[in-house]
């Protein structure tokens, strides 16, 4: 073993190197305060950068964008969705910009066709009447969940240890150096589990790599070094259907509001871009979702009148070298840098890395871990660009495995699309195999593999399977979900863990509550609070209730003695009887 | 030329056939308008009158609680004597196929995710579960039902201190289905009586049969038995007669999310009643539109594939339902009652529509035309929207159904009051 690295944060890029460290033969602990993906790399739109966008504000990040687009085609199959993508102009949207962009893109070897209007309303049907001409690049989707998770896996696989839930709470600085972490595990370490007391673990090593994007300052902090990262804030609005089935992106210099991304079966519109002082705590605005809608309905006018099934924001782990001064966030350079405590601070033995573009987390990965082997010498040669992820290893055409899982063809379609060459494995051994979320196809059996890597942690089983992440945000599958937790775990902490699912489901959807969604959300309502009760649930009382002072199925003039079904029918037919005699308590006595 | 009735009621679920079924008692001609299947078919089929009110209950009489509600509920717009009147009319209605009525004392009531919820009338199918029944349980599932694991339902039940040992158990249904059947597959199997097969049940050549003989190994002195909602669809009664005689306890089904079988057979009931009654009914078509003259609504239109068919009427009863059945609509901007456009008070910001927690005080869930004594839809200025115009069932606001566990009484209740008084006035 070469040496002991302890990664702090589980978004793409603490993934990225992990794995990619791990693969160098280094003892890894990545340590994650949430879920995988808990910062930036779960609240982004999950696009695949052709690097068209930056073709004329920033050429060489436009470069690293195709270079890694290709790179991730190849070694992350099942987390990519190759769509394509448009940069549309619109009557009255410059016409020098678009040339500019073309230009860009030939530049930067970015593969970029002129459509004309017509063409590109072919492509696309719902694009507005007044789309001139667009630029045909090759953005695409990736799910970036599913992407952390196979690097995690990958990482594991080569020994490293991966803890979420692990919240860093000091870094420990001995004669001057960095030599460890400290970490509060909230359930102790391994997986996540309700109910489950927590522990504090200290976590020695020989390098810490503070890889937490927007919250790089905090870590910098407890080792008593400046890390000046500028959150910056972002709305995605999320629709129920893909109202286009290609990257969508207006083509005119930065704005607000400028790109639409289809996922599985949704579409993501996005974004903002506002600076904020904290990263966890900033306002989420109706306004922002509003500005969405509105201005992207101008490339498809649809959007005003479709369904928007929930929101929510991201931030941006801005970094901007000291002495820039730019006001403006959208001014600040998408590139990543790459800060060595020992150079900057005198503090040998910590290394953060910040800014940067999800696109590109390999490249960065790779880039902090040659600097990692520098520091200890050591040559290893990185892997990743070559070797498949997890789930993206080429095992022959999976569409031949449908029939054998005993799917139908839409479900067996949709999962083999997420598991990849995981497949086999997961719904192979499976029977019964029932959908648990119609919504998004999803079969118990990938429940039952997502629970058995997660814990009782159902928000990291919907962000591995997408269930509860459709239309019905959850209300006819969170019951489902959480019951395959029984009886491995037991009746209060699987009602601990669906509690959790409801109420996160509940705050994204909030900001999407009118029209369909708020009658959706009105049906969700009427079926747990008033069907089952969820909302006055008698488990969670705390007082006993007074099961006697209501209705046995018996008469008040019998009650008490034990009557057949055939007497108290009898009794039923008799007509309306005098109320009970306790029939005047609420049963809270 | 107009289809003329004298009373027409717009929209197809409980508050609507009550409504039809008062009008017409009354000696009035009655039309019912429904645009879709009712909401009933995602009800649980229990029929709820008042189970909670603010941090109150479970209410054991429900009679009791109603002068503690807001001003505003429309328990305190039609009077205690309406929702008696409108329980008599449900009772009536559902015969034999309900219980509950022998007692004015709510009955709590199992339901597939191991929560128990009060309520006022309960299908007979369910009456053998009770609560506060003593008698020892045994909850049985099925392999591949998602919605439903039997032990930990029992579990659940167990946590909430009831007074009666539960256990669960899941077993494979003898007959395979595909992996994703639902609900309905297995009553029909059921109802049936289908053959087993063969590797699940070779000894016997009916379902019904093998799964008694399934589950009597399981009892272990249980004094009751309790299955999903599925023990038989049309034949309900004699698929659980049949098991309850080989197993030799009683058996019930467990209140369950849609599809709810309860809730179509409750359905059924009051479409028989209303046939009976004389109500005519026109189904499968939306009200787009109508006329008014001196303010009252004389035409009321359905859209017919894009043929506009007027029905006339002197009076016109309002039970579209609410925000789920789409009797009320909203926007980014406003909410709305999309047929006569009635006023619906609410918060300017959307945000202000729901609250945080999500079994919070949900401000949405009050949404609704406000009434005046005689149900009358008021405007904003609290004027009477139309003279002839009556509003019942959840399309009316004040009341939480969902936290309340109210929604079938309101409707009952004021469908009653509006229907016999639209009928009182021809």
């Amino acid at each position: 073993m070469d040496g002991t690295v302890a990664v702090i944060g589980g978004g793409s890029t603490g993934t990225g190197i992990a794995r990619d460290l791990a693969m160098r033969g280094f003892d890894v602990t990545l340590v994650e305060k949430g879920n995988l993906t808990h910062g930036t790399t779960g609240r982004m739109h999950g696009l695949l950068h052709s690097g068209g966008r930056y073709a004329v504000s920033d050429r060489s990040s436009a470069r690293e964008c195709i270079e890694e687009n290709r790179v991730l085609r190849e070694i992350a199959t099942h987390c990519v969705e190759m769509t394509g993508g448009l940069f549309v102009q619109k009557e009255g949207d410059a016409d020098e910009y678009f040339e500019e962009k073309l230009e860009g893109c030939r530049e930067c070897d970015i593969p970029a066709e002129v459509v004309s209007g017509e063409e590109a309303r072919a492509i696309e049907p719902y694009l507005a009447k007044d789309v001139k001409r667009a630029i045909r690049v090759p953005d695409g989707a990736i799910d970036p969940f599913r992407l952390c998770v196979a690097n995690a896996a990958s990482a594991i696989e080569h020994g490293a240890r991966v803890e979420t839930h692990a919240k860093v709470t000091d870094v420990l600085v001995e004669d001057g150096a960095v030599v460890g972490i400290e970490v509060e595990h909230e359930s102790g370490p391994g997986k996540r589990v309700h109910r489950k007391p927590g522990t504090v673990e200290e976590i020695r090593a020989d390098y810490v790599v503070n890889a937490t994007g927007a919250w790089a300052g905090r870590v910098g902090a407890m080792a008593g070094v400046d890390v000046e990262v500028r959150p910056s804030k972002g709305v995605m609005v999320v629709m129920n259907t893909r109202q286009v089935d290609t990257v969508v992106n207006r083509c005119r210099p930065k704005g607000d509001a400028d790109i639409i991304v289809p996922h599985e079966t949704a579409a993501i519109l996005g974004t903002t871009d506002e600076e904020v002082e904290d990263p966890e705590d900033y306002p989420e605005e109706g306004w922002e979702v509003d500005l969405m809608i509105d201005t992207l309905s101008e490339l498809v006018p649809i959007l005003q009148e479709a369904r928007t099934i929930r929101s929510f924001w991201g931030v941006r782990p801005l970094y901007e070298p000291p002495g820039t001064g730019t006001t403006d966030p959208t001014d600040i350079t998408r590139d990543f840098f790459l800060l060595d405590h020992d150079e900057r601070d005198d503090l040998p033995g910590m290394t953060s890395i910040v800014g940067g573009k999800f696109t590109t987390y390999r490249l960065m990965a790779e880039k902090i871990s040659d600097h990692v082997c520098e520091q200890f010498g050591v040559e290893a040669e990185c892997r990743t660009a070559d070797e498949p992820l997890p789930g993206s290893e080429d095992i022959g055409n999976l569409d031949e495995y449908m029939d054998e899982f005993g799917l139908r063809s839409p479900i067996a379609k949709r999962s083999t699309k997420r598991l990849g060459s995981f497949s086999p494995q997961v719904l192979g051994g499976s029977d019964p195999n029932p959908v648990v979320c119609t919504c998004e196809a999803v079969t118990s059996a990938e429940i039952d593999k997502a629970i058995d890597e997660s814990g009782t942690d159902l928000n990291a089983v919907r962000l591995r399977t997408r269930a509860s992440m459709g239309n019905c945000q959850g209300a006819f599958c969170c019951q489902g979900m959480a019951s395959q937790l029984h009886p491995t775990y037991d009746e209060p902490t699987v009602r601990d863990a669906y509690d959790e699912l409801y109420q996160e489901r509940w705050k994204g959807e909030r900001h999407g509550l009118w029209g369909e969604q708020l009658s959706q959300a009105a049906l969700k309502y009427a079926l747990h609070a008033t069907t089952l009760n969820r909302d006055r649930d008698p488990a969670a009382r705390e007082s006993d209730l007074d099961f006697a002072a209501f209705d046995d199925g018996r008469t008040a003039t019998n009650a008490g003695t034990d009557v057949s079904r055939s007497e108290r029918e009898t009794a039923a037919d008799g007509g309306r009887r005098p109320t009970s005699p306790n029939g005047d308590s609420d049963g809270d006595s | 030329m107009a289809i003329r009735e004298d009373v027409l009621v717009v929209g197809g679920g409980l508050a609507g056939m009550s409504a039809a079924l008062s009008a017409a008692e009354t000696g009035a001609t009655v039309r019912l308008l429904s645009h879709k299947k009712s909401t009933l078919r995602h009800a649980s089929g229990l029929v709820d009158c008042l189970g909670y009110s603010g941090d109150d209950g479970p209410f054991a009489d429900p009679y009791a609680a109603m002068d503690d509600l807001p001003d505003d509920h429309p328990y305190r717009i039609v009077g205690e004597s309406a929702v008696r009147e409108g329980f008599d009319r449900f009772d009536s209605v559902v015969g034999d196929s309900y219980r509950g009525g022998h007692t004015d004392v709510n009955a709590l009531i199992p339901t597939q995710a191991g929560t128990i919820k009060p309520t006022a009338r309960y299908p007979a199918s369910m009456a053998a579960g009770l609560a506060s029944d003593t008698r020892s349980t045994l909850l049985v599932g099925f392999e591949g039902l998602s919605d439903f694991d039997a032990p930990l339902a029992a579990d659940r039940l167990a946590a909430a201190g009831v007074p009666f040992d539960v256990r669960g158990v899941t077993l494979r249904f003898p007959k395979k289905f595909r992996a994703d059947a639902k609900l309905t597959r297995y009553a029909r199997a059921l109802d049936r009586d289908e053959e087993p097969d063969k590797d699940r049940a070779p000894r016997f050549d009916g379902v019904r049969r093998a799964l008694a003989e399934l589950v009597r190994p399981k009892l272990d002195g249980a004094e009751r038995v309790g299955f999903p909602s599925l023990i038989g669809d049309d034949r309900n009664d004699e698929v659980r007669d049949d098991l309850e005689e080989r197993l030799g306890v009683p058996a019930f089904e467990l209140a369950a999310s849609p599809p709810s079988l309860p809730g179509v057979r409750l359905e059924s009931r009051f479409l028989a009643a209303l046939d009976e009654a004389g109500v005519r009914r026109t189904t499968g078509n939306p009200v787009v539109d109508y006329e008014s003259a001196d303010g009252a609504i004389t035409t009321v239109y359905t859209d017919n594939n894009g043929q506009r068919v007027p029905y006339g009427a002197d009076q016109v009863v309002l039970a579209t339902g609410g925000l789920v059945g789409k009797g009320i609509g909203s926007s980014r901007e406003s909410v709305r009652e999309p047929v006569f456009d009635c006023h619906i008070p609410h918060p300017e910001d959307r945000y202000d529509w729901s609250a945080t927690d999500a079994f919070g005080d949900q401000p949405f869930a009050r949404f609704g035309v406000v009434p005046d004594d005689d149900l009358r839809p008021l405007d904003a200025a609290g004027e009477t929207e139309f003279s002839n115009l009556r509003a019942a069932g959840s399309v009316l606001g004040g009341a939480d159904f969902a936290a309340q566990k109210c929604g079938s009484g309101v409707s009952l209740a004021t469908g009653h009051v509006a229907g016999e008084r639209a009928g009182a006035l021809i």
